[in-house]
């Protein structure tokens, strides 16, 4: 049913019909509305689940961890420096296989201090073992993590998924979302089947010593596994989209890229902001399409190579700084595009928080068809 | 697509009236969007909320600009902060203030000012006024209908409190022009 609500309550209420059976958080700045509605339905029991507080986002994470390995879906929600402090622990969740799935209301990084939005947070553990995807509108936010526990516990995957949505652009924005009942979850999302787990009676461990005989070999089936998830996330996406009517088909999303000449490259709540500007440009008669990168990790460069081969010029927009280098996506998709003589130029965008209209997105075009690129967008030149 | 700005201080509830107008907006049959301007709300300190309006799916992520409306909660603001900065043509400006105009007035706004302080203080009992004033919105902007706008406010308030907020809100909205 379609209701009005903010995309943080959105995630709660997606999450309650998921029926995870553990969720630990840290409820404390940075957090989101998301731990605490969770909180509010664990003790009004519309929510069978353990829910734990900790006393950090180390120890939220260690404790979906063990829950995770002892049979558990589980859950939990974090941003910035939480998620910060749970980088050791990411790489044993995926190096365990262990199929959390966690939100992250994506927020900038100090120093300095800031509490708005950015990708640097999920960005920065992109290597990590984590499926990474994200969400234009808290529709998609919400839908999302249906699609993620649906891949992470396929036993041809079982790896962790951050479902991303932007922070305060779509975590505390009040919107339309057509919210499932309980029976069309369960319908598409059936109970979690451990593939191991601990149990005292035919004891294992995991996350063992690995000398340098075996260590290679756990990294390669991780990478393998994720390689794999991405055919999973296909069949997951098109079952999702055959029941709910939403497309959820392909691991990126083109937009008016037919005949176009030139195309943005986008992750996040900003492909909304770019499709009412590419709108705006083809009244104008620019041959201008986007392509949304829904799927971040497992990366899908073939799928980008297909989907940008008919243009000449590509500007991606980066909501993240590699320092020292340029922006995460933009590295990469000028690797998916090695050797196709497509021109692509990279621009990072809205760090912290800095608003990004349709205005700049015009002005983003134009000086990618000028092929000026490779740099910060919109500083304030008279503060440097 | 229609955009309203909403200025008040920190505790005077701008971020409840932006979301309740767009609950109110949503239940009268359009696409809404409401959201902060993101920020450390402290109280006293100028704040800002916004709401848009679309007949179709709102897909745009950026702050508002030029907004068709704007709400002013607090007229001690007005000359802090430029309360009608890129109001568009004709656009409308629903002013807390027990006073005439005694501000500068853009030549293309149209401003309706309400004392919705003493509204307030009288049906509520505290000077909180962002609900008096989505009752003078409803009816100077015509975005949202009254019945809509009461059942926004009686889904977050409880009972008595209900009846009192939806008190506030139609005694604006008849006194601005609309009758509930």
């Amino acid at each position: 049913m379609m209701e009005i609500m903010e995309g943080s309550h959105a995630v709660a209420e997606i999450v309650k019909y998921c029926r995870p059976q553990v969720i630990a958080a840290y409820p404390i700045t940075p957090q989101t509305h998301i731990v605490e509605a969770l909180a509010q339905m664990v003790a009004n029991c519309e929510i069978d689940a353990e829910y734990i507080t900790v006393e950090s986002e180390f120890s939220a994470l260690s404790a979906c961890l063990g829950a995770s390995a002892a049979g558990s879906r589980v859950y939990s929600a974090t941003t910035s420096q939480g998620l910060a402090l749970m980088f050791e622990v990411c790489f044993n969740v995926a190096g365990m296989r262990q199929p959390v799935v966690m939100s992250i209301a994506n927020r900038s990084l100090g120093a300095p201090l800031s509490i708005w939005n950015d990708q640097q947070d999920s960005i920065s553990l992109r290597d990590s073992g984590w499926i990474q995807l994200y969400a234009e509108d808290n529709q998609e936010a919400a839908d999302l993590h249906l699609i993620a526990y649906r891949v992470c516990e396929d036993h041809s995957v079982l790896l962790p998924a951050f479902v991303c949505f932007d922070g305060f652009i779509l975590s505390h924005t009040y919107e339309p979302v057509d919210m499932p009942t309980q029976e069309e979850v369960d319908g598409y999302l059936p109970p979690f089947v451990p593939y191991q787990r601990l149990d005292a009676k035919d004891p294992l461990s995991m996350g063992m010593y690995a000398t340098p005989e075996y260590y290679m070999e756990f990294r390669y089936e991780i990478d393998r596994a994720m390689q794999r998830a991405k055919q999973v996330l296909v069949r997951a996406g098109t079952e999702f989209s055959e029941q709910f009517g939403r497309d959820y088909t392909g691991l990126v999303e083109g937009y008016r890229l037919d005949g176009a000449d030139t195309a943005l490259v986008a992750m996040g709540s900003i492909c909304g902001t770019v499709k009412d500007a590419v709108d705006e440009m083809r009244d104008a008669g620019k041959k201008v399409g986007l392509l949304k990168i829904r799927t971040f990790r497992p990366f899908p460069a073939p799928e980008i190579a297909d989907a940008l081969r008919d243009v000449g010029t590509v500007a991606v927009l980066d909501k993240n700084i590699s320092l020292g280098n340029s922006g995460a996506v933009g590295t990469e998709v000028k690797a998916a595009l090695y050797g196709s003589g497509i021109r692509v130029l990279d621009y990072i965008i809205g760090l912290g928080g800095r608003d990004v209209r349709k205005e700049d997105i015009a002005k983003i075009v134009d000086l990618a068809e000028k092929g000026e690129g490779d740099m910060f967008y919109g500083l304030r030149t008279e503060v440097l | 697509m229609r955009e309203l700005r909403i200025h008040g201080r920190g505790g005077q509830g701008s971020v409840t009236a932006a979301e309740l107008i767009a609950v109110a907006a949503f239940e009268s049959g359009v696409y809404a969007q409401a959201f902060p301007a993101f920020g450390v709300e402290r109280r006293g300190a100028p704040v800002q909320a916004f709401v848009r309006f679309s007949d179709r799916k709102i897909r745009l992520r950026s702050q508002v600009y030029s907004p068709d409306y704007v709400i002013v909660q607090d007229r001690t603001l007005i000359g802090d902060v430029n309360v009608f900065q890129g109001l568009k043509d004709g656009g409308i400006a629903v002013i807390n203030t027990e006073m005439a105009p005694d501000f500068g007035v853009p030549a293309h706004v149209q401003v309706i000012t309400l004392d919705a302080t003493s509204i307030a203080l009288e049906v509520l009992g505290v000077p909180i006024t962002n609900t008096t004033l989505m009752g003078a919105f409803a009816a100077a902007s015509g975005e949202i209908e009254f019945s809509a706008l009461e059942k926004a406010l009686r889904q977050r308030f409880p009972g008595v409190m209900a009846d009192r907020n939806v008190e506030a809100a139609r005694r604006a909205y008849g006194m601005v022009g609309g009758a509930a």
